[in-house]
């Protein structure tokens, strides 16, 4: 599972300044399970989203919004609230907002930070699309990940080292930073490139207290000692 | 004259590369440093280039500052964290060396330690806003600092070449905006590309220096144009450089001794100096080994 955090409403305004129509995806997956993206907490997402004067298209439940093909059925299953909306705020890992980016032409803004694989693999097996960082930056870089996108992880821009839009370190494999100015470019939002955001807070990537004092984190240590006592 | 003060006056302003060895033998690298005394505002001295493990920057400005030389300390994010790097750069200015080259650095799998950990903790963008945070009394954290290192005098790059060069333009003016006061840019060999680049960033109000690698051999071009980011040598230069090979084979043939290649590599330098000294306030040499060359390509540029 990979783990998240709701971002504060005021990050999430802070990305819709200047849009008053925004759909919402959120993820059955992970998240939910995390009470970020669950029907309830998702409803009280839009609810904060209404009283703030925004006008919610829709929202578009995924069963795992990290399956790109899934995540493109479903929101072509609701094209007009897409077709409605300014941009889309996802309530998903890092990995699922980036697959709502791939499906729509319009700006996805993150409206979760992820935090940390809770134990198990991410359900999605090709390349590691999130690398829950707790800090998300999607909204700036046009929903691709800078952090693993981009193989030195750069936050502010491309380095010189790409030729032909390909990496330095692998000419097969596509320049991160050369895919994040095409896609703000082709949203007409280049112009964030102009933005240095706050660095990167490698803090964040430990998992929080409460979670490492949860009986769940300490299953693995609890149980062989119970084992050893029962003998 | 310090660097800072041969920019601010306003005169073509040259400076030139030197490598510190892999081992502790300086005397090569110190010699070529000797050889640019007087004839450049100063010498940046790289920063394990090409990822490869050698003497550090910081050691060998330290060495050409005792000297009395003008180093220009290149600063790499891919080797230290935010920590060190801090420090590396409060450890320079005890040391008296004010000038910085920020950059990003080489991925570690281009060098000779591909099996290692790439850091990029900072890039060349954050390292400028961490220095000019020094400068300004506090470090990352926003601790005070007992003495500041307020002379630091920072700099980047920028690759005028490269394919798109929108991102390239986005970032250089984050670099300005984040502190740095010059530009020294990758290798140039087309005059055209470079003055285009130039005219679409005449808003940036900071010197820009052009790169200008000598090149050795045709076959050192064509290798460029295959493998190096944003560098474009035009077929002319690759021609000048395998006609002058052939001669030096035919005059070898004949029993002569000859080196129309070295000469034409000096000549095209020169050249290209001549030709981009309309477009900016400086250059920046990179001999990559032919630092005993530079001399002869200032020389024939009349400077």
């Amino acid at each position: 599972m990979i783990a998240s955090e709701r971002k504060p409403i005021e990050e999430i305004l802070g990305y819709l300044d200047g849009e008053s129509k925004v759909l919402v995806v959120a993820c059955d997956g992970c998240s939910a399970g995390c009470g970020v993206s669950d029907p309830e907490h998702a409803a009280e997402t839009v609810k904060e989203l209404e009283a703030s004067g925004k006008s919610v298209t829709g929202t578009v439940r995924v069963e795992m919004t990290c399956n790109a093909g899934l995540t493109a059925l479903m929101l072509s299953q609701h094209l007009a609230a897409v077709n409605a909306a300014a941009s889309v705020l996802v309530l998903a890992c890092g990995a699922g907002i980036q697959a709502v980016a791939a499906a729509v032409d319009r700006p996805v803004h993150p409206g979760t930070n992820s935090i940390y694989l809770g134990g198990f693999q991410g359900l999605w097996r090709s390349e590691p699309r999130c690398a829950e960082c707790g800090n998300c930056m999607l909204d700036y870089t046009g929903g691709i990940c800078p952090y693993t996108a981009c193989s030195k992880s750069l936050l502010y821009g491309s380095c010189g080292g790409p030729k032909d839009g390909k990496c330095e370190v692998d000419e097969f494999v596509e320049c991160g930073w050369v895919r994040i100015y095409q896609r703000l470019e082709a949203l007409g939002r280049a112009d964030r490139l102009k933005e240095m955001p706050p660095l990167r807070n490698f803090q964040k990537m430990l998992p929080v207290g409460d979670s490492r004092r949860s009986s769940l984190w300490a299953l693995e240590l609890t149980e062989p000692e119970k084992a050893e006592g029962e003998d | 004259m310090t660097f800072k003060e041969a920019l601010d006056s306003q005169d073509f302003v040259i400076t030139c590369e030197v490598a510190p060895p892999k081992g502790t033998n300086m005397e090569h690298v110190l010699e070529e440093a000797e050889l640019l005394r007087g004839r450049v505002a100063g010498i940046n001295v790289t920063d394990l280039q090409a990822a490869s493990m050698r003497v550090s920057s910081l050691a060998t400005c330290a060495l050409l500052k005792q000297k009395g030389l003008e180093p220009i300390l290149q600063m790499v994010c891919r080797d230290r964290n935010r920590l060190a790097l801090q420090s590396e750069l409060l450890s320079a200015y005890v040391l008296g060396i004010q000038n910085v080259l920020c950059l990003t650095g080489d991925h570690v799998v281009l060098g000779d330690h591909p099996e290692s950990k790439p850091v990029f903790d900072l890039d060349s963008v954050s390292l400028l806003q961490t220095a000019q945070g020094l400068i300004d009394g506090h470090d990352l954290s926003g601790n005070e600092l007992e003495g500041l290192p307020e002379d630091l005098f920072l700099g980047a790059i920028v690759t005028p070449g490269a394919d798109p060069v929108e991102p390239q333009i986005y970032k250089l003016h984050n670099k300005v905006r984040a502190g740095a006061k010059f530009i020294q840019t990758q290798a140039v060999y087309d005059v055209d590309t470079f003055a285009t680049f130039m005219q679409r960033v005449a808003d940036v109000e900071v010197p820009i220096l052009a790169g200008i690698v000598l090149l050795k051999s045709a076959g050192m071009a064509r290798y460029m144009n295959a493998n190096v980011a944003g560098v474009f040598v035009p077929d002319s230069l690759i021609k000048e450089m395998t006609g002058a090979g052939e001669k030096d084979k035919s005059a070898r043939a004949e029993g002569k001794k000859a080196d129309f290649r070295t000469k034409t590599s000096i000549d095209i330098a020169a050249r290209l100096i001549r030709d981009l000294k309309p477009h900016c306030a400086g250059v920046h040499l990179m001999p990559l080994g032919w630092g005993h060359h530079v001399p002869a390509v200032l020389e024939a540029a009349g400077l």
